[in-house]
């Protein structure tokens, strides 16, 4: 699924199809680590450390890695769900926060999300039109529209309003909560939409369903999303774009054909090799990645994947590896990779493709 | 919450009840479970409980009893006679017997009823607002805020409850107003504690991050996302503290520091029935009956609801 | 482990001092002054001055507090402005007392409560296990004060059993002063009893539902060493609730002391408040607070020595 070459004119648009509609840099957020005597302040766990990336209007970027590396954590930044310690976001051009920029709350607007759990997500004690009309009612909608509208918006995501309009969470599946929780993020008509694990806790079959729902939406409305999660099949299926993180750092990102064909972060390699794969002419011999992350309280210096790298060398824990284009190849210009290895890109035992779904 | 030391209750009877009490609040129900078609079936459970529809039928039966004591009875509570004093149980005219100054003591009972009630029940109201909204406070807001205010609570743990109680009521002096302020004060901790758990419980629900990420202030988030999902539990709570406000209240009484002679209570009248123990030894018991029964059916009647609201039960 | 008892000890000097400033604090939001409320209308005004300064009731309010703070670390409260006599004398004596009874309640009342617990948990849905949740909710509303009276009726009324009120002179035989315990103390187990019960049965039913007990037993282990398992988990909370409810013992037993006219602690209180006796008040209700935080403080250490999770 590619991005839509054509993109229609949003009058929201301000800065045509060339700016990015979402830009981040140097986005940092240390969580302070209580201990002692006196409660003090004892350690910080760095959960997101010096994070830059862009999203392309009408493109999916892709968010994988490891539970704990991050990418939730970079998801709530972005919603102002919790504070960033430092960094800029920029949304259309305009800066987040920022006096001259645009405000949390109409950015807000513009960049919605959607959470994991399809059930914690919604109010208990609100029937799925109660939900999906509330954010609009809070921002002054009548009463009687915001129904209307999120009836509508029921229909949309393939719900029959009759059906289900009136119906408590706990009445509805998985899948069907999860629908009204991707309605509810739409009522406000963003641009942007962050999906979270969005499908991560679905059976396959309705995973397959609502990712198909999701690419329909972003046809039709002109969506911008952020995908967000764990399963490297269902990032390629969904993303034009994958960035990969590693212990709140960026290691990779790129186009999705180039990341999924030739990982150049040993890490990338060894996510991917770790993924199962039923073909057995495509079974890897990439060394599988072993044992848990290091403690992000405490992450290792300079390359935070040396201490589980099989190519490391001195330098890595020297320096902090830069996201940085390869110098020579045929690669892509926009593939980037923070590896102080660049020979260790293309190792020699690596015969037969990674599995590629 | 983890600076003090003291963990659960604050008497002896409202540890067993704020621990069961906080348990349903774990995560195996989180405070979540709770919704309007919800309420349907917890109404289904409660009628089908006998105990609660029982206990609740004698709570509605001592209300009728005190609040239309004249109903009831066409005695005077005020007006004894030298010459009828202390008689037995059946005696003709006065069933329940006379107290030491010759009151039908039926009557007594009724009209006591309605001091007692009423100074076990307002005291909880008032920690149920008081200690409701700090609990809120302190479970939404969290940081120093949050801090500032369950600290304050845990000063006030480390005093027994009834030595608390007995402490406020005797240096502000006897009367009922004096009594119902200690016990609210006795109160309040406990309710903040119960409430601030359960509503940070509800902050760290996604609902209430997804009604934040779509800008809804934070006002609006308390009253449509967290209190109509807190106030279940914190009622049940406060329901079962009447049962021990009932005990505490007529206690105070019972050792002068209350509702002062010659106001018809049922604490009071038990400590001045006390010196007729050996004359008529039933009458003199009967006070303590009416404090005993009323508590444990609002006890029970606290419990009933709560395994009602058990989602964990009707899985 | 050392700095988590350290760190304990560290949070429970600010909540001492919280409970010193209430206690101080609760004298003065009455107006007036201890003194004009005890001193004959007729009092010239020169002895009231006297009399002020003699107790310390004439320096500003902070310095008040501060003086009687030292004084009080030092267990220096003064002397008793009803008789004049050292307060912490009284405190001792009367502390000694509801000591006793409170020991002999808590042995009491924890048994019971252990035993009752255990043995409806293991019959759960039984009969023992309905009798007992009978017995424990009545035990957990039941009035003590009024309990107090009923068995008083019961044994030293109805029957001349058992003396009805008191502690017996020094100079009667030891198993005669043990009577006058019976009554006050099986009153005061009776909360405990019901409270610990509930508890144990709770915490017994929960770790049977857990899949270690079911692997025990699929083991093919008995039933008593399962029994043993299932204790050495359920201990902690237990232990817990067994120290505040020790702690409620001593500080809630104003009502059943006032019923049997036990001298103690909560006797001491009651006559400090209707004599205004404000050292006395003081001095009771913060050394029984004092105590209470000590209490929470050591289960705390005890938890976390048994249940190594607790530490952090």
């Amino acid at each position: 699924m590619s991005a839509a070459l054509q993109i229609p004119l949003d009058p929201r648009d301000r800065g045509g199809p060339a700016q990015p509609l979402l830009l981040v840099e140097n986005l940092r957020k240390h969580f302070p680590v209580r201990g002692g005597i006196l409660n003090r302040q004892t350690a910080t766990v760095q959960a997101v450390d010096d994070v830059s990336f862009s999203v392309r209007k009408g493109e999916t970027l892709g968010i994988v890695g490891e539970s704990g590396c991050g990418k939730s954590t970079t998801a709530r930044l972005l919603m102002r769900l919790i504070e960033p310690d430092a960094g800029d976001v920029i949304f259309d051009g305009d800066a987040v926060g920022d006096r001259r920029g645009i405000s949390v709350n109409d950015m807000r607007r513009q960049m919605q999300m959607v959470f994991q759990d399809s059930y914690t997500s919604l109010n208990p004690r609100m029937t799925m039109v109660e939900s999906i009309a509330y954010a609009p009612r809070m921002h002054g909608t009548p009463r009687r529209e915001a129904i209307d509208r999120a009836e509508m918006l029921l229909h949309r995501v393939g719900l029959n309003p009759r059906q289900y309009a009136r119906r408590y969470p706990h009445e509805l599946s998985g899948g069907q909560r999860q629908r009204v929780n991707i309605a509810r993020a739409l009522a406000l008509e963003p641009r942007l939409v962050i999906l979270d694990e969005a499908v991560a806790a679905l059976d396959k079959s309705v995973e397959a369903q609502v990712l198909n729902l999701l690419g329909e939406l972003k046809e039709s409305l002109n969506l911008t999303y952020l995908f967000i999660s764990h399963d490297l099949n269902v990032v390629e299926y969904m993303s034009d774009r994958v960035m990969v993180m590693y212990l709140g750092r960026v290691v990779e990102a790129g186009p999705v054909e180039s990341i999924y064909r030739h990982p150049r972060h040993p890490y990338t390699r060894a996510l991917f090799a770790s993924k199962p794969t039923l073909d057995p002419d495509r079974r890897t011999t990439e060394m599988p990645l072993t044992g848990d992350p290091p403690n992000p309280i405490n992450p290792p210096s300079g390359c935070r994947f040396r201490t589980r790298c099989a190519f490391a060398q001195p330098r890595c824990a020297e320096r902090v590896p830069e996201l940085l284009a390869p110098v020579a190849g045929d690669a892509d210009a926009s593939h980037v990779v923070a590896c102080h290895v660049p020979e260790a890109q293309t190792p020699k035992h690596h015969t037969t493709e990674v599995g590629h779904a | 919450m983890s600076a003090t030391t003291i963990k659960q209750g604050h008497d002896a009877r409202m540890s067993s009840t704020l621990q069961t009490e906080i348990a349903i609040t774990t995560p195996d129900m989180p405070v979540g479970g709770v919704t309007p078609g919800y309420w349907k079936s917890v109404a289904g459970r409660l009628l089908r409980d006998k105990v609660t529809m029982a206990v609740t039928l004698v709570i509605l039966g001592i209300l009728f009893i005190t609040l239309g004591a004249p109903l009831v009875t066409s005695y005077d509570p005020y007006a004894g006679s030298i010459m009828t004093r202390l008689k037995p149980i059946g005696t003709p005219g006065h069933w329940l017997g006379t107290d030491e100054t010759g009151r039908d003591l039926w009557t007594r009972l009724c009209y006591g009823g309605r001091m007692s009630l009423l100074a076990a029940i307002l005291p909880v109201t008032i920690a149920l607002i008081a200690g409701g909204f700090l609990g809120v406070l302190a479970g939404y807001a969290g940081g120093r805020v949050g801090t500032l205010i369950m600290r304050t609570m845990d000063v006030f743990y480390a005093f027994p409850s009834i030595l608390l109680a007995i402490a406020i009521c005797g240096l502000l002096g006897n009367g009922l107003s004096n009594s119902i302020i200690a016990l609210a004060v006795v109160f309040i901790p406990p309710m903040v504690r119960v409430s601030e758990t359960v509503t940070s419980q509800a902050r760290g629900l996604d609902f209430v991050e997804a009604a934040r990420a779509s800008g809804t202030t934070t006002l609006q988030i308390i009253r449509h996302h967290v209190l109509a999902n807190v106030l279940g539990p914190i009622l049940v709570y406060a329901t079962s503290l009447i049962s021990v406000s009932i005990i505490l209240s007529a206690g105070l009484s019972f050792l002068g520091l209350g509702v002062t002679p010659p106001q018809p209570e049922w604490g009071l009248m038990l400590n001045s029935l006390r010196q007729a123990i050996y004359v008529q030894p039933y009458v003199a018991a009967l006070p303590g009956l009416m404090i005993f029964i009323t508590s444990m059916s609002f006890n029970l009647m606290s419990d009933g609801f709560r395994s009602a609201m058990d989602v964990r039960l009707n899985k | 482990m050392l700095l988590f008892v350290v760190r304990r000890l560290f949070q429970a000097i600010p909540i001492l001092l919280g409970v010193s400033l209430v206690v101080f604090g609760l004298v003065h939001i009455v107006p007036g002054n201890p003194i004009d409320m005890l001193m004959p209308p007729e009092a010239s005004p020169e002895v009231i001055a006297q009399m002020k300064a003699a107790f310390g009731f004439d320096k500003p309010l902070y310095m008040q507090y501060i003086l009687w703070l030292l004084r009080a670390v030092q267990g220096d409260f003064g002397l008793s402005v009803f008789n004049a006599t050292p307060v912490w004398g009284q405190l001792i004596t009367a502390l000694g007392n509801t000591f006793v009874l409170a020991i002999l309640a808590a042995m009491l009342g924890f048994t019971m409560g252990i035993l009752l617990g255990l043995v409806s948990a293991l019959n759960h849905g039984r009969w023992p296990d309905k009798l007992f949740s009978a017995v424990a909710t009545v035990g957990v509303s039941l009035p003590h004060y009024w309990c107090a009276i009923v068995l008083v009726l019961a044994f030293a009324v109805f029957h001349d059993w058992l003396p009805a009120q008191g502690m017996g002179d020094d100079s009667l035989p030891l198993y005669q002063r043990l009577e006058y315990l019976v009554l006050p103390v099986v009153t005061l187990s009776l909360i405990p009893m019901g409270v610990i019960g509930r508890l144990v049965r709770a915490t017994v039913l929960d770790i049977i539902g857990q899949d270690f007990v079911g692997a025990l037993s699929a083991k093919g282990l008995a039933r008593w060493p399962v029994i043993r398992h299932i204790c050495k988990n359920a201990a902690p909370p237990v232990l817990a609730l067994m120290g505040l409810q020790f702690g409620y013992l001593l500080g809630g037993s104003i009502l059943v002391e006032t019923v049997f006219n036990w001298p103690g602690s909560g006797n001491l209180l009651n006559l400090a408040i209707f004599r205004r006796d404000i050292p006395v008040l003081q001095a009771t209700i913060l050394v029984l607070a004092a105590f209470f935080v000590m209490l929470n403080l050591l289960v705390d250490i005890a938890q976390a020595a048994i249940d190594p999770r607790i530490r952090r």
